[in-house]
This record gives C-alpha cells, sequence and structure tokens, in this order.
C-alpha cells in the first residue's frame, strides 16, 4: 500500500489509481450489505438459493435457518420449483423487551427455474443445519447421452 | 443503551484480510437476562466458536466446507463465515452463559448476576 498526500480532486494532476481505488471503495461500501437493509425495510425475505448439477440430478439448496420441517412447502409447477413456507419467531411479549429485531418473521416464497426436465415423482428433500436440500432426478431425456459412431 | 448488542466498527471489519457475514440477530432483555438468537445457516455445533474478552463476545460460525460433486449453476449464498462482536452488559454474569445450535440458528441464554436482578422484599 502506498501512502499519497491527499488533494482536491478539481486541482490534483490526473491521477487514474487514486481515481479507481476510490471508486472501489466507493463499490465496497455499496455491497458491504447487498439489499440488507433494503429487504429489511420492506419486510420480506427471499431466501438465498444455490442451483447444482451433476450427470444424474439437479440440486437446489436454500438457508432456511431456524425452522421446523413441517413449516416448509416444496412443490414443482412445470419446470419451477417452489419453496413457501411460515416462519414463527416469538416475538417480545414472551421473552422482554426487544434490543433488536433484524430475523424476518412470516410469510415466504421463493421459486426456482429448473435448467432441465426433471422426474417430479422422485424428487427428495433434506432439512440440516437451517439449509434444505432439494434432489431432483433428471428426466430420462435430459440425461447426457453417449452417442456410438459407426 | 444498555444492551448487549454494541456491533463494532465496520471499518475495522474491512480491514481485516478475511471477510466475514455478520449474522442476523433478534436480541430480548428480561429481569433475569438476555437471549440472543443469531441465524448462521450451513453451520452446526462443531463449526461455532464463541469467546469472551473484557466484556466483549464475540460469535464465529464456520460452515461446514461443501462435499458435493456437482457443478455449481447459480449461488446466491455467501461462502464466508459468519461472525460478529457484541459489547457485554457489566449485569450479566459471563459466566452462566450458555449456547444452544439448532437448525442454523445460535441461541444465547445471557443470565444478568443475581445482585442486579429485581427482588422483591418480604416486609417482616
Amino acid at each position: 500500500m502506498t501512502l499519497t498526500r491527499w488533494q482536491r480532486p478539481g486541482l490534483s494532476a490526473f491521477d487514474p489509481f487514486g481515481q479507481i481505488s476510490q471508486l472501489r471503495e466507493e463499490v465496497n461500501r455499496l455491497f458491504e450489505s447487498p439489499f440488507g437493509n433494503l429487504t429489511q425495510g420492506f419486510n420480506t425475505w427471499s431466501p438465498a438459493v444455490d442451483l447444482y448439477e451433476d450427470k444424474n440430478n439437479i440440486i437446489v439448496k436454500a438457508e432456511l435457518p431456524g425452522m421446523k420441517k413441517e413449516e416448509i412447502n416444496v412443490s414443482l409447477h412445470e419446470g419451477a420449483l417452489l419453496i413457501s413456507g411460515e416462519r414463527k419467531i416469538e416475538r417480545e411479549e414472551d421473552k422482554g423487551d426487544t434490543h433488536r429485531s433484524e430475523r424476518f418473521s412470516g410469510h415466504f416464497q421463493r421459486s426456482v427455474t429448473l435448467p432441465t426436465a426433471v422426474d417430479a415423482t422422485k424428487v427428495g428433500a433434506s432439512y440440516k443445519d437451517g439449509i434444505l436440500t432439494i434432489t431432483l432426478p433428471k428426466s430420462e431425456e435430459a440425461k447426457p447421452k453417449q452417442i456410438e459412431v459407426n | 443503551m444498555n444492551a448487549v448488542a454494541q456491533p463494532e466498527s465496520k471499518r475495522e471489519e474491512n480491514a481485516r484480510p478475511i471477510s466475514y457475514v455478520s449474522p442476523d440477530v433478534n436480541i430480548f432483555e428480561n429481569k433475569d437476562g438476555y437471549v440472543l438468537e443469531a441465524e448462521m445457516p450451513g453451520v452446526n455445533k462443531e463449526g461455532l466458536e464463541i469467546t469472551l474478552e473484557n466484556n466483549q463476545m464475540t460469535i464465529v460460525g464456520r460452515r461446514r466446507p461443501e462435499n458435493l460433486n456437482a457443478d455449481v449453476l447459480y449461488r446466491e449464498s455467501r461462502q464466508a463465515d459468519f461472525r460478529r462482536v457484541f459489547e457485554l452488559d457489566p449485569a450479566i454474569d459471563s459466566s452462566k452463559i450458555s449456547a444452544r445450535m439448532d437448525q442454523g440458528v445460535l441461541t444465547l441464554t445471557l443470565p444478568k448476576t443475581e445482585k442486579v436482578k429485581p427482588r422483591k422484599i418480604s416486609i417482616s
């Protein structure tokens, strides 16, 4: 890291590196809490979702901390996976005065468009450490096939 | 404010070489003490580290390493570990703090020392 004397932007000579690092700082600040405050303000929750693929399956992982299995609904509609549910968080009446309330409480839903056709009858789901993992076997037509050359 | 939660400054956080995600928390206070809940999806008991130093409590949650043998098509989750620092109310009896981890949510119970709890005095 180098230390350079601060100069009034308008008066200094052209300094592309200084401007770039300044820009980078601005951008870092923007991404510090990407929409974190915004979503809280709107009081909605859109759980983070990851999508994976291996030869035979599409795997979806969703971050849903602090729920009960029974409160999570997973359904499949025409190539889209819908995860929804309701998270009930006990409120101050039971626990005393609230100092901080950042956790979302209420109904949420999230849909994920699947990249290939899946076999809806063989979908499996598990919930561990606050992460929901859904394994969707690809339909036979969607699996990669080896074509023999004659 | 007498809260347990006094997050350390963001500047300091930025200076660290490793980046962390700050977990969302709920904090309640009643006459017996405080209850702190922190959301750390993907963290289990083994990945949790709680340290107390000079009235400061640091919570670190390390995510289990991904052992999925599959290609990532799309990722929204952040891979960084969780970390957040809280300043403790001096009324808390730090020797009696207890922790529980359930489905990615850490629940800490921080009881107040006996002498600060409100007490009813019976008149004889």
